[in-house]
């Protein structure tokens, strides 16, 4: 026995160390037909690592104070080592985590990946997606700029809407009456520790539930059904090292060149990853003309938009903005459908689910434009379709004529 | 199928259609920027530090950086160093915030990132807007910014504009400015002046962004070699699957 051996014998007495391995890495057993679409799950990892690692040389030179905030991130953009590549990483990370996480949200609806036995994991992505919009919403205001005071102002405000303690609850959520340095104070709290706590321990439920039940595939099908007799090794799984970590390295690298063609040639994007109101420092006094959240939030903002005021009050709209979200924790029991994969599906899934996806970009499109009546017209439209797509599944899915799928996995 | 067809495209046409509102009031001239013009930034300094610094801050801004565009730390100390001691100090100013509103109605803003929220061309256009208003307090307006409480700072270079209005529906709005008294420099080289100093003003806005960029190709280039070798890894891997 070698020393290495050795050490290994003596440490796996004590801590699971080779089983870890062997149960999530070398002898977890994935289905061979992953696509494209099978790359985000491990890149929004990759981005999360990217997260927490900026974060944390940013929070060296940050600093959470109304009156020093605005500058600090200059200072860290203009006197820090390397600050600037820190901060523009942390800032183009937090916009491609999204992108990342709508494309794998979108992967999960096209095969089904929520439908049984996968429910909880689609529950805790449900879990994880809204606590990075949290996270992003907290470390939007950090800033400092006119957009992070604005735009947390219409936030809170929307708890502001709530009968009877809405008031009460806004000023206990900033600890003023206004946005002001308590406000920020403790969204840097929760941003910096709080929330990444929370999200690292979803993430590691999400993966332990989604290893204890193996991984969904393009088809659809369970590859466990099948297995062979002697080793009991799924006929159409391969082991998750080495194969899917060097496919996965491939996929890294080509996001990685999206990520520094953002990060070193456009790292505004354009507007959309950083405001140019942003590079105005916060001013409580002075209303900006255009308070538009970041891409990210903006589908559902335009649904928030798209319902008319009850009484003078915005409460249905943040009511229904709530609404769009919960209906994604149901609908692993909405969908009725005889299998999992749109590859099988008959044409009426296929139509809902275009149309659910055309209306959610343009909510999102339409959530960036100021209000106007033409607008809000086409944003109620969009809402009752997205709404339409969760609460008629159950009808659509038992009705579909679906194709029989395959035994096995196909290509 | 086909009614399913047109229904689909119908969704995506509509956001466009939703656009079909506003758009904006004021005309933007380009800006004149080219970053790899050390000259012209030189020269932008010059004018921010002469015209700029006295009434705004560039509180992020540190005059040793300078040396980015090719200035010298004695040329810096001998040239520019107004309102500070050491070429390590911030651009800050002597005036403060309270002074500024009680003297224009607002608090003249930092100028560090003024480049980033505003964009070259509104600055541009806005620099050289400034037109004779006796209405206004400091008897100036400005064709992009109504009502400023900025006067035209730089009004003996660029001379005095007044408005040539032109109607349009019920409203009269400004078509173009004319020279009423001419100033110390050509309109055409006033417009070169502002040029180098709204160039200036995009370079200090973020003084990293041409090493960013130099970099940028940099880390591709590797990225780029890096697909091939993980690309014909994954294929090796990859050959006994199937």
């Amino acid at each position: 026995m070698s020393a290495m051996q050795k050490l290994m014998g003596w440490i796996d007495d004590r801590l699971p160390l080779t089983a870890t391995y062997k149960a999530h890495l070398s002898e977890y057993y994935a289905p061979k037909n992953f696509n494209f679409w099978y790359f985000f799950g491990s890149l929004a990892l990759l981005v999360l690592v990217i997260q927490i690692v900026t974060g944390i040389f940013l929070t060296m030179n940050y600093k959470p104070d109304a009156e020093l905030a605005f500058l600090s991130v200059e200072y860290i953009m203009r006197d820090v080592e390397w600050g600037w590549l820190i901060r523009y990483i942390h800032s183009t990370g937090a916009s491609m985590f999204f992108v990342v996480v709508y494309l794998h949200m979108f992967r999960g609806l096209m095969y089904g990946s929520y439908r049984k036995p996968r429910e909880l994991i689609w529950i805790f992505g449900v879990l994880i997606y809204l606590m990075l919009m949290a996270e992003a919403f907290l470390g939007y205001l950090l800033p400092w700029g006119q957009m992070s005071y604005w735009g947390a102002q219409v936030i809170v405000n929307l708890f502001a809407a709530v009968p009877i303690i809405g008031e009460d609850l806004s000023i206990w959520i900033r600890g003023d009456y206004v946005i002001s340095d308590a406000t920020l104070n403790r969204f840097f709290a929760f941003h910096v520790i709080a929330l990444p706590l929370v999200l690292i321990a979803l993430v590691v439920v999400h993966l332990v539930a989604l290893h204890e039940v193996g991984s969904n595939n393009p088809d659809g099908v369970e590859i466990k059904k099948k297995k062979d007799p002697k080793t009991g090794i799924p006929l159409d799984g391969i082991p998750f090292h080495p194969y899917y970590t060097v496919k996965d390295i491939v996929g890294v690298v080509v996001f990685l060149m999206v990520f520094s063609a953002i990060l070193f040639f456009a790292p505004e994007m354009g507007g959309y990853f950083l405001e140019a109101a942003n590079f105005v420092p916060a001013d409580p006094l002075k209303t900006p003309e255009h308070i538009a959240p970041l891409w990210y939030f903006t589908p559902f903002y335009a649904i928030l938009r798209a319902v008319p005021p009850l009484f003078g009050s915005q409460f249905p709209g943040v009511v229904a903005m709530g609404l769009s979200i919960v209906l994604l924790f149901f609908l692993p029991w909405l969908d009725r459908g005889k299998v999992k994969s749109i590859r099988y599906r008959g044409p009426i899934y296929k139509v809902f689910l275009a149309a659910f996806i055309i209306s959610f970009i343009g909510l999102g499109y339409l959530g960036l434009l100021p209000s106007t009546p033409v607008a809000t017209i086409f944003a109620q439209v969009f809402s009752v379709i997205y709404f339409l797509f969760f609460l008629l599944m159950p009808w659509y899915t038992s009705i579909d004529k679906t194709k029989p799928e395959p035994e096995r996995v196909t290509g | 199928m086909k009614r399913v067809k047109n229904f689909l495209f119908l969704l995506l046409a509509m956001p466009a259609l939703a656009m079909a509102a506003g758009g904006h009031s004021v005309p933007l001239d380009k800006a004149p920027v080219n970053l790899a013009d050390h000259e012209s930034l030189q020269r932008g300094a010059r004018m921010f530090v002469n015209y700029c610094l006295n009434c705004h801050s560039a509180a992020a801004m540190r005059y040793s950086r300078l040396q980015d565009i090719g200035l010298t730390e004695d040329q810096i100390k001998e040239n520019l160093l107004f309102s500070a001691e050491k070429p390590g100090e911030l651009m800050k100013i002597g005036m403060t915030k309270a002074d500024g509103k009680a003297w224009f109605g607002a608090t003249p803003p930092d100028l560090s990132v003024i480049a980033r929220s505003r964009g070259a061309d509104w600055l541009y256009t806005y620099l050289r807007g400034f037109y004779r208003d006796d209405t206004r307090a400091t008897g100036w307006n400005n064709t992009v910014f109504d009502k400023v409480g900025m006067p035209h700072v730089m009004w003996s270079l660029q001379g005095e504009m007044v408005p040539v209005y032109k109607r349009d529906g019920e409203h009269e709005t400004i078509a173009r400015l004319e020279l009423a008294k001419p100033g110390s420099v050509t309109l055409a080289e006033y417009d070169a002046m502002v040029g180098d100093l709204v160039n200036y003003l995009v370079w200090m806005g973020e003084p990293v962004q041409v090493q960013r960029k130099q970099l940028g190709v940099i880390v591709l280039l590797f990225l780029a070699g890096f697909f091939v070798v993980a690309y014909y890894l994954k294929k090796e891997f990859w050959k006994d699957v199937h």
